[in-house]
This record gives C-alpha cells, structure tokens and sequence, in this order.
C-alpha cells in the first residue's frame, strides 16, 4: 500500500515530487503531450540533470539556468512595456527566446508582471515603463518605502493576515486605500452581528475597492491562462521552469517590502525584540506559502531571493541573531515537505558560508553572485549544490572569448564531480545575444561529463 | 582621546547622546564644539567601517542620530560657522536608474569624511552632471548605478564629459549592484569601488585629506 503524505519522510516527499515533476500531467489527470519524443525526452533529462545537481552528483552535463526577468523582451528588440500589456507580443520574444536559446531551465514570463493589473490598483511599489519611468524603459524598477511604520509591529504580530488585509494592502494600492475602512473579519462571532458587520461593505469607497478587485482579478485570470498557455507550450518543447513556488527570508519580508531599508535597520536598534517576534510569526507563512506553489505547480523548487544578510549588509553577529536562524527554519521546514530551496545571493556571500554547513545535506541550490566560488566549493562541496557566479558585467560588456574563458574555469574547478549548474550571477533585464549564446552553446559542448 | 559625545555618537548609545546633548547645550556649552565632537564621532564609525566592525546598519543608525543631533545644534549655531571643506564631489545615480540606498550611502560618507558634496539624485543625465562639473568646479564625479542598465548609462556620461572637454579635469568613479573592474573598463571611469568607504578611499586619493 501506498505510504499517506504524512507519513513519508522528507526524502521520501522528495523523490514524490521529482517524480511528479518528471512526469506532467494535464489538469485533468492525463498524461501530457509533448511536441516529439524528442522532446519529452529532453524535458526529462533536464529534470534528471537538476536532481542530480541537487544530490550532488555527476549529471550527463552541466545544466544551464538562464536568470532573466526582460532580457527575452529586450534581446529580440521587444519593449518590456509591451510585452507586460500585450500576451501575445510576451509569447512571441520569449518564445523565439527559446527556441533560439535553449537553456535548460527558464524563469517564469510571469516575472515580466501585468501592467494593466498594476494600474488597475494603482500599485505603489513598483514604476514600471510608461508609469514613472519612460515607455521606453528596460524593465521595472521597486520603489522603497516605508510601508509599514514602526507602530504596526503590534498589529503584525497580533494577527499577521489582518495586517495584511487592513494595513499593508491599503498602502501599496492606492486602489483599496478604502480597506481599511472594514472590520476585522474576526468580529464576525455572533449572529446578532452579522447584519451590522456588513455595514462596512455598503460604503461606496469600500465598494469602489472591491470592483477594482474584481476588475484586477478578472485581468489576472484571462491573462494567467495565457501565461499559463505560454508556459505548456515551453514544456512541449522540453523545456523546464526553474521553480515551482517562491518565499523569502523573514527579515527580507520585512526589509524588503515592509519596513524598507532605513526602517529595519533602526528596528535591529531601537526595536529588536519586535523585529524577531513579528519574523517568528512570519516564517510559518513563507514556509505555507512556498510549499503551496511547489505542490500546485507540481514542481519541487522553491526559488528564494537573498538581499539583505549579503556581505556587509550586516554584521556576523546581527546575521546570526537576525537572519540566518530564521532563514534556516524556512529551508528546513520547505525540506521537511520535500521541497528543494533554490537561494539566489546576490552579492557576496563569503563571510556567510560557515553558515550552510548547518543545512541537510545535497538538499539545497545556491546560486552565487559575487562570492568566492573556489572557496565555496571547498567549504561546502558536500553539503550544498552551487550555482551561478557568470557576472552580469561580463555578459553585456565582454567578448564571446572572455565568456568561455570564465565558463570553462567553472566547469573545470567549480562543477568537478558535480553537484554543479551553470548560471548568471543575477536576474538580467538586459543581454548580448552573442555572449549568452556563448556562455550556453559552449557550457553544452564543455560541460559534458565523462 | 574622543570627547564623551564623540563616544557616544560612535557607539550608538542614541538616547544617553541626545541627553548629552540636551544638558550641555541648557549648561550653555559651545554648539560648534558639540558639532565637531558629533562630526569626530563620525569620524570613529567612517573608520570601524572601514576596519570592518561596523556594517550597513551602523552607517545609517548613526546617520539617523547625528541627524537629531543637528537638529537640536541648529538653533544655536551661527550662520556661516561651517568648516573647511577638503573639495568637492559629485555624486548621481545616472539616467534611466531610480535607486538611491547605495548613492546616499556614498555621499553620506564623503560629507562626514569632510568633502562638499553635490548630490543629484538619481536619474540624472549625463547633461546634468557635465553642468554640474562647470557649476561647482567639483574634482571628483561618483556615477551610481543598481541596475546593468546603468553600464551604459555610466559609458554615455563619461562620454559627455569627454565631449564637453572637462575628462581632464575630473576623476570618475563608479559604483554600485553589478559593477565590476569589467564594467570599469567599458564606462571609461578612473576607478570603481565596491562600498562607500572606497568612495571615501578614491576621493581622498584623488583630492587629498
């Protein structure tokens, strides 16, 4: 008989989702069609080339991510404003992206957002082309902010989903600044209440609100089924996405998006107690959050961007009191569900590595930006798979030569006895077809394993 | 020896430091004098940064503080008692970039590291900081950049400081996100530096103090 869910070990989840990720199936259950047994073929390996990279084993070769958010728009001369307002101009380059590419893992064209949904809620947290920035922009850019004011930390804490709803929704879209205006949904307790608490929703802002709502989410639908669409159709053609959900860091939570900068680095100060309770009630809620993703996209990974434990961000002692446990318990807990966290650290990650060695063994992909990788590879070659490390600067500014030259470094010292994925060091808007054709094309032809 | 307030500021003890001042200025202290402790204290975190005990948050706590610190100064301070300044920096994130935390980490630095600082903001074209460059008489121009788009902007300002006949008469650094010796190369730039303190570093390289 069959082992229940939860009675299967991590390991055992795991292999469970591999296994679902290495054989799709249609929302209906059957089997999924790929354009050629080719093809099928290929998407299968590509699976079987990121587990082994996750096991810290040898593949057949070394496996190529390619981080990009607009770099399919902008390298086929297709502008990021039309392909975040028009689907079919998205399909187009970043299709042709593929086919002309093809890397073995794709980020999501998701990434590249819905422009019309953001203008829709009138969206505070990002400028995006022909709103705050020109038409002509190369992709979008995050507005910082103080979101969440020092006060709110009691409410967080107190309650983190009514926060969201009352607090933090209302301050990020202009459009349901009127949320804040309804009762907390915990008030309905009682019959007798439940005709006056409906008051709230009478009042024409809060229902302006709720249309915009219902006007994003209708935009949302017709334009995900497109994504969605898009995404069937890379599959097809044997190409795999690199993550199935997301989640964060506890502090990059509230750095990030809520507190800001400014704002966090005066909580370690001023309110640091505040600052570990409000990430303590957080962690379960990025751990739901990812491994929710991760099950309805029948795809084991986790993607995880790392911003601010970086080298200098902080010192040793805030990393440890602030940053690492927390990060540590999200990891194990998405582990513990048979999930594969993928962490992307931009930046340096040097003075962090003693860190990892804390984590399960061949459990988790780390994709490095600036850091050491030779050191990486020494100190941590057993315990996590390593990724990335090809830097942006050199991509858009170097020749095909210096290229191959930094990739045939990383295969040769960095993927030695595997465990081992070639990728750019951060997300690209930008890029040179012919170095990333290069950093590719040779990876495929180099990275062969004997 | 560092003044209690200096050691105060550098420790980031916030309230006994507002305290401190509070009572010394009611005890009718020199405000120049309290200001110049504060700007010594400033001076101590500038150098456990660079020493690497203090990080990011340090620079900006104690940014925070010496800002109410001033505040309180203000009223008492005669105008025109400013100090010597060393020379004169400008600093921008250049055009099509929006991202100002590492820019104001920089030109936070060079201001308590004793240089005039024009900031521009971000955003800025390669017009306005070759205008800048002929309306202060700035030495050194920091060029700030998050995103890889700012590569070329980076490339495009140099090149109109190079139109505009002023390259001799400034040094360029750059800075920030994806900057590299790579990238360095490509923009045309004297030099990039990876942290605020090598700004500071650059400058005073360059300008002397």
């Amino acid at each position: 008989m069959e082992k229940k869910w939860e009675e299967m070990s991590p390991g055992e989840k795991r292999e469970t989702r591999f296994a679902t990720w290495s054989s799709p199936k249609l929302p209906d259950g059957k089997d999924f069609q790929f354009q050629s047994p080719e093809a099928e073929v290929n998407y299968k390996a590509r699976v079987q080339r990121f587990k082994d990279v996750i096991e810290l084993k040898k593949p057949d070769r070394v496996p190529i991510l390619i981080m990009s958010t607009f770099m399919p728009a902008n390298l086929h001369g297709v502008l990021p404003y039309d392909v975040m307002y028009d689907t079919d101009k998205l399909k187009t380059a970043y299709t042709k992206f593929m086919v002309e590419y093809e890397p073995d893992y794709y980020i999501t064209p998701a990434f590249a957002g819905n422009g019309k949904i953001f203008e829709i809620l009138d969206y505070k947290l990002l400028r995006w082309p022909g709103h705050g920035i020109p038409k002509e922009a190369s992709g979008y850019q995050y507005v910082e902010g103080e979101y969440m004011k020092p006060e709110d930390y009691p409410a967080l804490i107190d309650d983190p989903s009514d926060f969201w709803l009352r607090t933090y929704m209302p301050r990020i879209f202009g459009a349901l600044e009127p949320l804040k205006m309804i009762p907390p949904f915990t008030d309905h307790w009682e019959p007798v209440m439940a005709g006056p608490n409906m008051i709230p929703f009478g009042i024409p802002p809060v229902q302006e609100a709720l249309k915009a709502l219902m006007e994003a989410g209708n935009e949302a639908m017709a334009w995900i089924q497109q994504i969605g669409a898009i995404e069937e159709s890379f599959m097809s053609m044997g190409f795999v996405n690199a993550a199935g959900g997301a989640a964060k860091a506890p502090f990059d939570y509230l750095a990030d998006t809520l507190r800001g900068s400014r704002g966090i680095m005066m909580d370690m100060y001023r309110r640091p107690d505040m600052l570990l309770k409000a990430m303590e009630r957080i962690t379960p809620i990025a751990i739901k959050s990812g491994v929710g993703g991760a099950t309805i996209q029948r795809n084991p990974v986790i993607f995880l961007p790392l911003h601010r434990g970086a080298d200098g961000f902080m010192s040793d002692e805030q990393f440890r009191k602030f940053y690492w446990p927390q990060l540590k318990a999200v990891l194990v807990g998405l582990i513990n569900e048979g999930c594969v966290p993928a962490l992307f650290c931009e930046g340096g990650y040097n003075t962090r590595l003693q860190y990892l060695k804390e984590l399960p063994k061949a459990s988790t992909l780390w994709i490095f930006d600036r850091t050491d990788m030779v050191r990486v590879k020494k100190v941590l070659g057993n315990t996590i798979a390593i990724a990335g490390n090809v830097p942006a600067g050199l991509l858009l500014t170097g020749t095909v030569d210096d290229v191959k030259a930094y990739c045939k470094n990383l295969i040769d010292v960095i993927g030695k006895g595997g465990g081992y994925m070639m990728a750019n060091g951060t997300g690209m808007d930008e890029g040179k077809a012919d170095t990333i054709h290069a950093m590719i094309d040779f990876t495929k032809e180099y990275g062969v394993y004997q | 020896m560092a003044g209690k307030l200096a050691k105060l500021l550098s420790d980031l003890k916030e309230p006994e430091a507002l305290e401190y001042v509070e009572k010394a200025l009611a005890k009718g202290s020199d405000p120049m004098g309290l200001l110049g402790e504060a700007k010594e204290g400033m001076n101590i975190v500038g150098q456990r940064f660079a020493s690497g005990k203090y990080f990011i948050p340090e620079l900006v706590f104690s940014g925070e503080i010496l800002k109410s610190i001033v505040q309180m100064l203000e009223p008492h301070l005669k105008k025109g008692e400013e100090a010597e300044r060393l020379g004169k920096v400008i600093v921008g994130t250049v055009a099509g970039d929006i991202h100002d935390i590492g820019k104001d980490l920089v030109v936070f630095m060079l201001d308590v590291s004793g240089f005039e600082v024009t900031d521009l903001g971000i955003d800025v074209s390669a017009q306005k900081f070759v205008d800048a460059i002929n309306n202060t008489g700035s030495t050194v121009v920091g060029l700030s950049g998050f995103l890889t788009l700012a590569f070329d902007s980076m490339k495009e300002t140099v090149d109109a400081i190079v139109k505009a006949g002023l390259r001799d008469k400034v040094k360029i650094m750059i800075g920030g996100g994806q900057i590299d010796e790579q990238v360095k190369s490509y923009t045309g730039a004297d030099a990039y530096g990876k942290d605020a303190m090598e700004a500071v570093t650059l400058t005073k390289g360059w300008i002397g103090g």
